[in-house]
């Protein structure tokens, strides 16, 4: 359930591309889905994507990702300069495929899940994230 | 589940009250006549339990003037729903009289004139009076706060909430949640609740480090009333840290907790509870979708948005009660619990006119020994309105006790542009009245107040007003944080409530050249009520103060700088 040092340089070199490429963060996310898929298609059912609705603290937001049966989970933070936010890896002994996380949010964004199942297939889920300036309260 | 008979013996205030019109003629002792305790209290005892619910107190320990917005704007599926509903339309919808005494109590229009002939409202003193008319009827009545109690006062300031709680110690809740109460500091909140001789209650109050339910506040108390097993859960302001300072309650977290919510439901089902009760600081709309989202809540005991409502709202099997704020009225609800399941409710939303009403002598010697210490204080006069000028607070986009505010910034911090809170609380001052330091620190008091001096670009003042209009008018409730806009001086702007965040304003313009606001230069601006930690400057109480005793007699006049499109 850890991110691989390998997986931490492949990430950073992605996005070092990607800040690199002319068509900006939009396209740096999806090739970050293709870099994970292959360009598969994506499911909607099978994968719980659990992040609050607006976050108390943008610099610290927790989220969950539950997927059974998956062999991969990589959560993407759409609107932040560098989207990739982890990739969780699940061995054969592991008990669930679960994992939870806090991630760094610079604005409001979707933050987006995609699962790899133990069938090759892939599913996706996606909550908007709202990180608000604040202000009063009645 | 209910019958439709029951749900017309829920009354309203308004029919339980003679409703002769003539306002504007009447002689205060002519309209105070036709009111009586009885009236006011008068109820037929229903069922087996009883709830009696207080909430938004914000302090206010004497009886107040406070108007009830003339505006207050619904978006998406609240568009013209209750309690998007005001004035005329809102006595329309409920069939108050024009000129009665629920006119004045519930709805905006005629304010000034209805406040001379029916006088004050609320007063602590006359709520224990209420709570125990009520328990002599039912003497296991169930009393509820719904919090922002320990807030809004010079006396809640000077003594860190204590006089609230000591005042509201005498008229024995069973139970309360809360919201502003943790802008005392979490270290002098778990101070006073460690000393509570009640439950203090929020399911969505979580330890922030481990994201686990803290284990200073408790999700639900069980109560066996009647015969009945009664659960009531406490739903704490779910915005705390995002609306209030953050750092004044760091090891908090808050939310709405939907799943958490449904998880308690069903455990105090599971344990034997017959009848479950939420005692909420969502604010109306928030918990009106938690009503549709969580099953097997019976009632909730909505707080926080300050809306005063004659009738319990319906969603599903679920009424919703809202009892207004500052101490005006205190919510009746007898409930017939009968197998498991409730059959049927009578509901009253008690107005609590303090002329009418006897003060209970005990609370009434207490307060006063609260006040002591502060008598001269509080006591001094500050200035005068003229003859035209009502200051209230409430409204989505502007009230004259907010422009004043903001003019007090403008003069006393010599600023372009005056940015001011959208809070709901803060009672009224009425046209050619003396305002005393009491009245000011009514509006302004607060635990992080200092008036701030800054530079803003034109496109970082947008940015801010974007984001505070998206806090109030996403269609989605669960985005909505439940003050009003934040207020502004030495500007103004359109704003079309119906638009997506980031297009809501425009017209931004600067009031004394005529000129619209440049994105990039920077102005001179003043406000008060940050959230940031190290804000720096004199105490806006002190600020107003200074500009209304410069002034002597204060005129506002309607303030005609925001257009809003619906």
């Amino acid at each position: 359930m850890t991110i691989t040092r390998r997986q931490t340089l492949i990430m950073a070199v992605g996005a070092a591309v990607a800040t690199a490429l002319p068509f900006g963060a939009f396209a740096s996310v999806e090739d970050h889905i293709t870099e994970f898929t292959g360009g598969a298609e994506l499911g909607n059912e099978g994968l719980t994507l659990t992040a609050p609705t607006i976050a108390e603290n943008g610099n610290t937001v927790p989220i969950e990702v539950d997927a059974p049966g998956a062999v991969s989970i990589m959560v993407l933070a759409t609107g932040n300069p560098t989207p990739a936010a982890g990739t969780f890896n699940f061995g054969k002994l592991a008990g669930s495929q679960m994992a939870s996380t806090r991630i760094r949010l610079a604005q409001t964004q979707d933050v987006m899940a995609i699962a790899k199942m133990s069938d090759g297939s892939f599913v996706q889920a996606t909550q908007e994230v709202k990180v608000t300036i604040g202000g009063c309260g009645g | 589940m209910i019958s439709r008979r029951d749900f017309l013996q829920a009354s309203m205030a308004a029919s339980a009250i003679l409703g002769t019109s003539g306002f504007g003629q009447w002689g205060r002792l002519a309209a105070q006549q036709a009111l009586s305790q009885d009236q006011l209290l008068e109820f037929d005892t229903f069922g087996n339990v009883s709830l009696i619910h207080v909430t938004d107190i914000h302090a206010q320990m004497k009886p107040i003037y406070f108007r009830e917005p003339s505006v207050n704007l619904g978006v998406g599926v609240n568009r013209g729903e209750v309690p998007h509903i005001t004035g005329a339309d809102f006595r329309r919808l409920y069939g108050i009289e024009d000129g009665s005494p629920s006119h004045y109590a519930l709805s905006s229009g005629d304010f000034s004139a209805l406040a001379q002939a029916y006088g004050k409202m609320g007063g602590l003193d006359r709520v224990a009076t209420v709570v125990n008319a009520i328990r002599a009827d039912r003497p296991d009545a169930i009393l509820l706060d719904g919090g922002d109690t320990w807030h809004g006062s010079l006396t809640c300031y000077e003594t860190q909430g204590q006089d609230m709680v000591n005042v509201m110690n005498l008229l024995k809740p069973d139970a309360m949640t809360f919201h502003w109460e943790f802008t005392l500091g979490s270290d002098r909140v778990r101070e006073i609740v460690e000393g509570l001789p009640f439950a203090a209650m929020g399911q969505n109050i979580f330890d922030a480090e481990w994201d686990e339910p803290s284990e200073d506040f408790k999700p639900y108390q069980m109560f066996e009333r009647g015969g009945v097993q009664v659960a009531v859960i406490g739903q704490a302001f779910p915005y705390m840290p995002i609306a209030n300072p953050g750092w004044m309650f760091p090891e908090y977290s808050f939310g709405i907790r939907d799943e958490n919510m449904q998880q308690m439901v069903d455990e105090v089902r599971a344990a034997g509870a017959e009848l479950v009760v939420c005692l909420s600081h969502n604010g109306l709309d928030v918990d009106k979708k938690m009503a549709g989202n969580v099953t097997g809540i019976d009632v909730i005991l909505s707080g926080h948005t300050h809306d005063a409502l004659p009738e319990p709202v319906l969603v599903g099997d679920t009424i919703i009660v809202a009892s207004g704020s500052n101490g005006k009225f205190v919510s009746r609800v007898d409930l017939d619990v009968r197998d498991g399941q409730m059959m049927g409710f009578r509901h009253k939303l008690i107005p609590i006119f303090s002329d009418v009403i006897t003060p209970d002598t005990e609370a009434a010697a207490a307060i006063e020994a609260e006040r002591a210490p502060f008598k001269a204080r509080l006591e001094e006069v500050i200035g005068r309105t003229d003859d035209t000028s009502l200051l209230y607070r409430r409204g989505n986009f502007n009230g004259t006790w907010d422009d004043l505010i903001c003019n007090a910034l403008l003069d006393q911090r010599e600023a372009q542009i005056a940015l001011s809170p959208g809070v709901r609380w803060g009672p009224s001052i009425l046209p050619d009245s003396d305002i005393t330091r009491e009245d000011i620190w009514n509006v302004t008091s607060m635990t992080y107040g200092k008036a701030y001096r800054t530079e803003m670009t034109g496109e970082t003042l947008k940015t801010v007003m974007e984001d505070v209009a998206d806090n109030l008018f996403n269609p989605d409730p669960y985005y909505q944080q439940g003050g009003d806009m934040v207020r502004v001086g030495g500007i103004g702007y359109r704003i079309d409530i119906t638009r997506p965040i980031g297009e809501r304003i425009s017209e931004l313009t600067l009031l004394a050249t005529g000129e619209p606001l440049d994105p990039a230069t920077a102005y001179v601006v003043a406000g008060w009520a940050s959230v940031n930690q190290e804000t720096e400057g004199p105490q806006i109480w002190d600020v107003v103060e200074d500009y209304i005793a410069a002034q002597g007699t204060v005129s506002v006049p309607p303030n005609s700088s925001v257009v809003v499109t619906e």
